[in-house]
């Protein structure tokens, strides 16, 4: 296996949000997509070893060729509920470049044999988009129509069995995951939720080739992603890089860093805590020591005069905040666990609280519906470990960062 | 011989009553989540579920010994029809109701596995109304509603469901009184009757 | 054989946690924690299991193969 360094290095790379607006200007630079069978599309998802670029980084061949196999009409829904609010880039995508995420939805649909095609997202990109698929209509390029749904704006919209559900009609609620929407989903059929941006770079595949994808990213982790960065950097936005980008790259990319940094959050509200190093790449490997990954691409830069529990407290009660409530661990353990790092942030110390923390985060793992205790855990462990020496300061009723202790 | 009949109908129907009463006491304490009455929580499950279908059985009792009565002049079409009965039809007909309704209850609480919680659920709260209706039919029908002791043992059933629900209602009721309810958060909800956009 | 908690049907009524006490436990709030993480079932906890899953009030438990 090569290793990191060996690796082409990703860097800033412009592929999906390169180009002008517009349904001309998408049909002039990328051309008609070509006609593939399922075989070929799955087989080029395969040999470019993209992944599912909502979270979870899933290969997309082996959901493809799984629900081309399920039998029966299956459903392929196309995911920007973005329920994260530190991710920006479902959004971007939609705004500039639709036209490569609805090509993708049709390659998906394709691939899976699939008789509907959905795509969710939040209402205000709704009326540009519906304009769309009438152009879009009008010039021959959807064989499948595709039907528009409203996400409401919560942290597990975005869940797939959510997604599902809303579609459904009945609400966007995680479901039970014994049956799996592989098997039965939208309207009981075999189902596909894939993320926008994965089927954003489907569409480029099925045009440039598995090999051209593999010429940006590491040897492990093809390809480019799109990165919400935010937090103290000068231009906060979404910016495109191969996998393993330095992440000094992506927040010069960002404008640089207003001030200097103490930590970053990388993955989103359900990621995890790294050291400001710019030279870390970004990528699974790299980031896996820290018990974090890419995720969904969210870079949250933490200036060193903040509190590192701090925030992760507040985030940790958003999330707590937003539990679909229907999982009696979640739904109680993790507003006790938002709670149990409150008291620690604000230097309400009691004995054993840093254990109390670290006892509920692993109490709620895997004991919901849907991955939301696990998610919210998962960061509140990295802060744990991230910030000990805070942790100590504030047992003792100090803050290093807020005091200028540092 | 037909005697004999009329007192094991008469008391086929108390002992059902009886039963159904510990079935509904057993119910409601199955929910609190501490040991009812004594019993571990796996028990009471068990013994509601049995002492229900004992119910069930001595209630099969009391109807098939009414029908070889030569007093009760009962049909085969009052065990099903409610209130068409020649023998004051309304109280009777309350009697045809509980056991139509505890029919729907055994029925689907076998089949439960089959038909999925929510229709069992949706059936099982029927189960409560039974109860009501069972005891109104045993005072109405029961033509020795003027004797002391079919009044008392009314009385007594009575007693224990009404301190069921008076536990249920209290505070000390659940073993977790500070767990939050699970409940769906409106937000998830589609805000407007349905946010679904069809592109035509 | 694995045992597996529907989680938006369990209302954390503990039945399972008495009929299944080598492979269950009950967190803070009465819900029941798999001892092994899993839900993995020994051969000898067999009829155990079945009889949870028959017993809990809401129909929860499932046993699913793997
Ligand atoms: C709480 C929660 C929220 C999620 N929100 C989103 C979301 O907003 N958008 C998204 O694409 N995936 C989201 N996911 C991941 C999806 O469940 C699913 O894995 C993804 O849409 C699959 O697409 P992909 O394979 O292309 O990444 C979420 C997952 C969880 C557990
Ligand atoms: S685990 Fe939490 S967020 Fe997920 S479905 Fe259950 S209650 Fe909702
Ligand atoms: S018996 Fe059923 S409802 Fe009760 S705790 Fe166990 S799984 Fe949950």
């Amino acid at each position: 296996m090569t290793s990191v360094a060996e690796a082409p290095t990703g860097r800033v790379e412009q592929r999906l949000l390169d180009g002008e607006v517009g349904l001309d200007a998408h049909l002039a630079r990328h051309g008609r997509l070509p006609i593939l069978d399922s075989s070929q599309i799955i087989g080029m998802a395969r040999d470019a070893g993209l992944t599912g670029r909502g979270g979870a980084g899933f290969p997309v061949w082996r959901k493809l060729s799984a629900v081309a196999q399920a039998g029966g009409a299956a459903v392929v829904v196309a995911n920007a509920a973005e329920g994260e609010p530190a991710s920006r880039k479902d959004r971007a995508l939609l705004a500039y470049q639709p036209n490569l995420v609805l090509d993708g939805l049709q390659l998906a649909a394709a691939a899976t044999r699939a008789k509907a095609a959905h795509l969710y997202a939040p209402k205000a990109a709704l009326p540009a988009l519906r304009r769309l698929l009438v152009a879009r209509r009008t010039a021959g390029l959807d064989r499948l129509e595709v039907t528009l749904h409203a996400a409401p704006d919560a942290f597990v919209s975005g869940e797939e069995s959510a997604v599902v559900s809303a579609i459904n009609g009945t609400g966007a609620v995680p479901a039970d995951k014994r049956i799996r929407i592989i098997q039965a989903g939208v309207g009981g059929a075999p189902t596909l939720v894939q993320n926008v941006e994965t089927l954003a770079h489907l569409a480029l595949i099925a045009r440039y080739g598995a090999g051209w994808f593999l010429t940006a990213g590491t040897a492990d982790e093809p390809g480019t992603f799109l990165a919400t960065v935010s937090g103290a950097v000068r231009r906060p936005g979404v910016i495109e890089a191969g996998y393993g980008v330095p992440l000094g790259d992506l927040i010069a990319a960002a404008g640089g860093a207003t001030m200097p940094l103490q930590a970053v959050l990388i993955g989103g509200y359900h990621g995890g805590w790294v050291p400001a190093d710019p030279a870390l790449p970004v990528s699974r490997r790299a980031l896996e020591p820290f018990g974090a990954s890419p995720g969904a691409g969210v870079v949250v830069a933490l200036p060193a005069n903040a509190c590192g529990l701090g925030e992760t407290a507040r985030i940790a009660g958003y999330l707590a905040d937003q539990v679909a409530g229907q999982c009696g661990p979640c739904i109680n353990g993790l507003p006790r666990m938002a709670a149990t790092l409150a008291d620690l942030a604000a230097r309400r110390p009691r004995p054993g609280l840093p254990a109390e923390v670290e006892r509920l985060a692993r109490l709620v793992s895997g004991r919901g519906a849907c991955r939301h205790p696990d998610g919210t855990a998962r960061l509140v462990l990295s802060a744990m470990r991230a910030f000990e020496a805070d942790v100590v300061a504030h047992l003792h009723g100090r803050c290093l960062a807020t005091e200028g202790h540092r | 011989m037909t005697e004999a009949l009329w007192y094991f109908a008469r008391g086929s129907g108390v002992i059902s009553l009886v039963l159904l009463t510990v079935v509904v006491a057993l119910g409601i304490g199955s929910r609190s989540g501490k040991p009812a009455f004594g019993l571990p929580r796996f028990a009471v499950s068990m013994l509601h579920r049995n002492a229900a279908l004992l119910a069930v059985v001595f209630l099969a009792g009391h109807i098939v010994s009414l029908l070889f009565d030569p007093y009760a002049q009962l049909r085969l079409v009052d065990f099903v029809l409610p209130f068409v009965g020649n023998y004051r039809p309304f109280w009777q007909g309350l009697g045809t109701l509980g056991f139509d309704l505890m029919i729907a209850i055994v029925v689907t609480s076998l089949l439960r596995n089959r038909i999925g919680a929510r229709a069992w659920r949706a059936v099982h709260w029927l189960a409560y109304l039974s109860w009501p209706i069972a005891l109104a039919h045993g005072l109405g029908t029961g033509s020795d509603n003027g004797t002391w002791w079919l009044w008392a043992i009314s009385i007594a059933c009575t007693a224990v469901v009404v301190v069921a629900v008076g536990w249920r209602l209290s505070t000390g009721f659940s073993r977790f009184p500070a767990r939050a309810d699970r409940e769906v958060a409106a937000r998830l909800r589609q805000p407007e009757a349905k946010q679904l956009e069809e592109v035509r | 054989m694995r045992l597996h908690i529907d989680w938006t049907a369990c209302d954390g009524r503990g039945v399972c946690t008495e009929l299944l006490e080598e492979m269950l436990t009950e967190d803070d709030w009465g819900y029941p924690v798999l001892r092994d993480g899993k839900g993995e079932i020994p051969r000898a906890l067999d009829g155990a299991a079945r009889r949870a899953v028959d017993r809990c009030p809401r129909l929860a438990l499932k046993l699913t193969q793997q």
